[in-house]
């Protein structure tokens, strides 16, 4: 049996088929809605995706002076120009792409790393004292505290490791899922060929920068290696950072620590990245040091 | 003076005039992080009643920071008017808010009576307005000042143009100044912060931003936004530069922090005036935000607000040309949202205005902050409304180097084409030669095709 509804649909489907021939299919379109079937003149078709545009490549200008010249600037800077206008203000696409980017960026500080992504990766799930992200980002010092029991796990979860890698969600929870998986093979391969062997590592929730050192302390390791998430810009979400030091101790100055930032696909590419970290970590235990007396030694 | 009030019953006891000054600020992430903000909604009224009642004399006397322990104290109380002071300091802060909202009060007579204030009265007094207040009381209050043209007069709306690269690429830096002339953005400041901030590239920046604005004829001013001593020797071998740049805060502490101090701001002042390319005599360009002392733990336990003002206080000492707040740059541990954020922008506008200074903003967040690009639309309007004298743009609002968001190009033009407002005159004319801007002070046809200036 045909219902109406179905035969109605079938109906739709052949004009919307024939529209290509026919010379009011938009007439018989709104027509259709009219009816009360717009879910039945739903096309099949997905829109593109505006994130995958490639800005560099895009110019909006209608009718640019230069339009060659126009282009050439535009490849020299990762900027939003030749986005034109309506009247004063942006045209729908370039405004709906600027909203699609700071989307991606707070989603990337306000989302958790999945706890499944924590297991494959073999990181021992641990989290500092804040109590949600709320808390995470308005409160820098308690990014950096672990409570009592916690610090008792991670003492007998790492025993005293030569190395130690620790992974911190950071201001984006993005940045680890996209490059973790390249950056810490990597890392490990690179330290196995001077033989060293790093296991055990962590995984912080809710981590600044800092923690690393409450680490350093509660294992004893020659080195600290976080692999943290960077704030998010607009251009992208998933910028990773490296800190790594020798040594670390809680309050002690900043310039101690070596930092490899901007690793993502667009900027130091995850694999290259953690052949990089490994070469200096072995560089910081045979030095013994890190940061700028890295430098001078 | 009396610190103690009774309200709904309830008997508020306050040790200090410090603690009624933090207790008596609008809700701020940073105070409540520093440990000073009031613990509830009417331990915050209560305070504002005591401050309300203090005399602008028990503010004088009881300096946030010790006069014998901070340089920007020291600079503040000196520099103060003593003969305006005497005829003003039995006056209550709630007089002096009312005084300054009157409608026989003018914008001079305004001008005339800041002489007598100290930056902790600025900020007392700010406690104690709404945001519709600082508007008002802001825009009746007009400060100009002169570099190569002058801002700040009545009608005007500027912006500085930030053209900033995330590896200070110079044709990519010149393309993004390009696009924001096409939109009339510019006539503040071309304003460059460097990625590399060592000697020979912020000389190399001076240059291109010099040759940029010698080709077009642009009848503004540069400035590369590096630290002030890496300008200073930059200029002496020869940069050409307009203005000098730097970052101040409330505290010597937050001062030498930043490695500053009062002697190197006056002595950069002195060389820019020597040896720089500007007619002046206003060639200082600073930047502010609340909460920085903090984050340098040079706060003494006083709160945001009124080190933001004593940030004011030292920074008129050397007659700037551009002063801004970069409001929402701090992130959400100082400003928690939007709210914070726009309350923030406008009570920095207005105490840079009473405190004598060109005041701009750089209306922004960062990507970890509760605010969007609606947020600082909203911001940026209200601003407009009370007279800001310049904000700051970048190209579609994004800037690909800081990674955070400022307003964008567009955003200048909608707000002069809104409240007829209009650039300043010799940048206006030149942007009519260009055929940016028609006589009713719209974009032509063409205005936002940046590649205008390649043929």
């Amino acid at each position: 049996m045909v219902t109406n509804t179905e035969l109605k649909t079938l109906i739709e489907k052949i004009v919307l088929e024939m529209a290509g021939e026919s010379k009011a299919p938009e007439e018989k379109a709104s027509k259709s809605e009219h009816a009360g079937s717009t879910n039945q003149a739903v096309s099949e078709e997905v829109l593109p995706d505006i994130s995958e545009i490639l800005i560099k490549k895009e110019l909006l200008v209608p009718d640019p002076a230069d339009e060659e010249g126009y282009l050439d600037m535009k490849d020299k800077t990762p900027a939003r120009l030749g986005v034109w206008r309506s009247g004063a203000r942006y045209m729908t696409s370039s405004a709906l792409r600027f909203k699609a980017d700071h989307a991606a960026a707070q989603d990337a500080v306000f989302s958790y790393v999945s706890e499944d992504f924590v297991k494959d990766n073999n990181l021992f799930p641990v989290a500092t004292v804040c109590q949600d992200k709320d808390e995470y980002v308005t409160r820098p010092d308690l990014g950096r505290q672990f409570s009592d029991e916690v610090k008792e796990k991670i003492k007998a979860h790492c025993g005293s490791p030569k190395v130690q890698i620790v992974v911190g969600d950071g201001l984006s929870s993005a940045s680890i899922e996209a490059n973790l998986e390249n950056t810490l093979p990597a890392i490990k391969q690179g330290l196995k060929l001077h033989g060293i062997d790093a296991t055990n590592d962590l995984f912080i929730k809710h981590c600044r920068v800092p923690a690393m050192d409450v680490i350093g302390e509660l294992t004893g390791a020659d080195v600290v290696c976080l692999l943290v998430g960077e704030r998010p810009g607009l251009v992208t979400a998933e910028s990773m950072s490296a800190y790594i030091a020798y040594k670390p101790t809680v309050d002690m100055p900043e310039a101690r620590r070596t930092v490899i930032s901007n690793i993502h696909e667009g900027g130091t590419p995850p694999v290259e990245a953690g052949a990089h970290i490994a070469e200096l970590i072995k560089k910081m235990i045979d030095k013994k040091a890190s940061g700028l007396d890295l430098n001078k030694v | 003076m009396i610190l103690s009030t009774v309200l709904f019953g309830r008997t508020y006891q306050f040790k200090s005039i410090n603690e009624v000054m933090a207790k008596a600020n609008e809700e701020k992430s940073g105070d409540v992080m520093a440990g000073i903000a009031a613990e509830s909604a009417e331990e915050r009224v209560a305070a504002k009643v005591v401050l309300a009642n203090l005399t602008l004399e028990d503010l004088r006397n009881n300096p946030a920071i010790p006069y014998e322990q901070d340089e920007v104290t020291r600079i503040i109380q000196d520099s103060l008017n003593e003969k305006i002071y005497d005829s003003i300091k039995r006056w209550t802060v709630q007089e002096l808010r009312e005084k300054i909202l009157d409608y026989n009060t003018t914008g001079n007579d305004v001008r005339r009576i800041s002489r007598g204030l100290t930056s902790e009265m600025v900020a007392a007094v700010t406690k104690l307005m709404s945001n519709l207040d600082l508007i008002t009381a802001g825009n009746k209050i007009n400060v100009t000042a002169h570099c190569n043209t002058t801002i700040g007069l009545e009608g005007t709306l500027s912006a500085r143009l930030q053209p900033n690269h995330p590896s200070d690429n110079e044709d990519g830096i010149v393309a993004s100044i390009l696009e924001g002339l096409a939109y009339g953005s510019g006539d503040a400041v071309i304003g460059l912060n460097p990625v590399d901030d060592t000697l020979e590239s912020v000389k190399r920046m001076f240059h291109r931003l010099e040759e940029v604005k010698n080709k077009y004829a642009i009848p503004t001013q540069n400035s590369v936004l590096a630290h002030v001593t890496t300008q200073m020797q930059a200029i002496r071998e020869g940069a050409p530069a307009d203005l000098i740049f730097q970052s101040i805060a409330g505290s010597e502490k937050g001062n030498t922090a930043f490695g500053i101090s009062g002697e190197l701001i006056g002595e950069a002042r002195e060389l820019a005036l020597r040896e720089g390319t500007a007619a002046g005599p206003n060639v200082m360009y600073f930047e502010t935000g609340q909460g920085a002392e903090l984050s340098s733990n040079a706060h003494h336990g006083v709160d945001q607000l009124t080190l933001e003002a004593r940030c004011y206080g030292f920074g008129k000492t050397y007659e700037p040309f551009l002063v801004n707040t970069v409001v929402g740059f701090i992130g959400p541990e100082y400003l928690y949202d939007s709210k914070q954020v726009i309350r923030a922008g406008l009570e920095d506008h207005f105490m840079g205005k009473l405190s004598g200074l060109p005041m701009g903003v750089d209306v922004c967040y960062t990507n970890h902050m509760k605010a969007d690009q609606d947020d600082m639309e909203i911001l940026s309007t209200l601003l407009a409304q009370a007279g800001v004298n310049f904000l700051i743009t970048a190209p579609h609002g994004d800037d690909v180097m800081l990674n955070y968001q400022s307003l964008g190009y567009h955003e200048i033009q909608t707000l002069r084409e809104l409240l007829q407002l209009k650039p300043i005159k010799e940048f206006e004319e030149w942007l009519r030669k260009m055929d940016v801007i028609d006589l009713s002070g719209r974009l032509t046809k063409q205005a936002g095709d940046a590649s205008l200036f390649l043929v």
